[in-house]
């Protein structure tokens, strides 16, 4: 398994993914700058955190338009893995891969703490290794981080069980308070019709060492490993 | 060709949350500023272009609104002027 991080001028979680994927899970990893049109092989990618392009006109809206997003829409459309995470899941919703965007929070603020998430599906490539209604702490970063979309989108994700991801409290409860954006509907994560795109706001490659507050993220990426090692089987 | 100017507004779509326009109405009510609304904070591009006519300049803003400026999500955008440059 090869792991393909995208880095755009004003990434900044890159090397939190390099470490979680090479230290954490074992695989191999390589960066890709975004001028390039190549992705060495990747078997997955990731577009990680970040500030890609100072965020200018919206999050994630210039960064769409970078070389190495051509390559990463073909590996989508070829059904291959993609995990957006935080400014990669703002880039994904402006690159069409996932339905809705992400506002700015709420309260205006940025946040930047531990928060609780409910699994709400384990029928995805991502989130085998857990279980349904699983409650999981992984850390948030983020000033643009309320899920939106409109109401046909949102039955749809809902139906189609595309919501992956949701702010709950401690006890798996979707409460406003547990919900750090005023996010639609709790919506932490979703993935796409094809569920090889996963786009999450919270951080699984920053909970991947119970030194540091929490592990709950690394069964994410031993569920993308597994998914991989299927395939190769098959 | 004529090089034309062009002024939009982007705004946050009505009926979303504007947080940021809450915060200012909210300033504007603690000023005294008690007939206040709605408010709602969004963008003012200023954009040159070379078109043929005012028309063919403003067609082209309009889908560079649709396809970049704006998104198609949670805002909605108004070309404001057209004027030569």
């Amino acid at each position: 398994m090869k792991v393909g991080i995208i880095r755009f001028p004003g990434s900044n979680c890159d090397e939190d993914a390099y470490h979680a994927v090479v230290d954490h899970l074992g695989a191999e990893a390589v960066y890709c700058w975004h001028k390039d049109h190549d992705l060495q092989g990747a078997d997955l990618v990731i577009l990680p955190g970040g500030f890609s392009y100072g965020d200018y006109l919206r999050p994630g809206a210039i960064a769409r338009f970078s070389p190495i997003m051509q390559e990463v829409v073909a590996h989508a459309q070829r059904g291959a893995p993609v995990l957006a995470i935080c400014n990669g899941f703002q880039i994904a919703c402006e690159a069409g891969l996932l339905p809705g965007a992400l506002l700015r929070n709420a309260h205006l603020r940025f946040v930047c703490e531990q928060v609780h998430l409910r699994v709400e599906s384990i029928a995805t490539r991502f989130t085998s290794r857990y279980h349904v209604g699983q409650v999981i702490r992984i850390p948030v970063a983020h000033g643009d981080g309320r899920y939106t979309a409109d109401g046909d989108t949102l039955e749809r994700l809902e139906g189609e069980g595309h919501v992956v991801f949701r702010y709950v409290d401690a006890g798996g409860h979707v409460t406003h308070e547990a919900n750090p954006n005023a996010s639609m509907r709790n919506i932490a994560g979703i993935v796409n019709g094809a569920g090889n795109v996963l786009g999450m706001m919270p951080h699984p490659e920053r909970a991947v060492d119970t030194l540091i507050g929490s592990a709950d993220g690394l069964p994410l990426l031993h569920s993308l490993a597994d998914s991989l090692l299927a395939e190769v089987g098959a | 060709m004529t090089r034309f100017r062009v002024a939009i507004h982007i705004v946050p779509r009505r009926g979303l949350l504007d947080p940021q326009g809450k915060a200012v109405s909210d300033a504007l009510h603690s000023l005294g500023f008690a007939a206040v609304g709605d408010v709602r904070v969004g963008r003012h591009l200023v954009l040159d272009t070379d078109a043929e006519s005012a028309e063919a300049a403003r067609a082209s803003v309009q889908r560079m609104c649709e396809q970049l400026l704006a998104n198609p999500v949670t805002e909605d955008f108004h070309i404001a002027a057209v004027e030569s440059a």
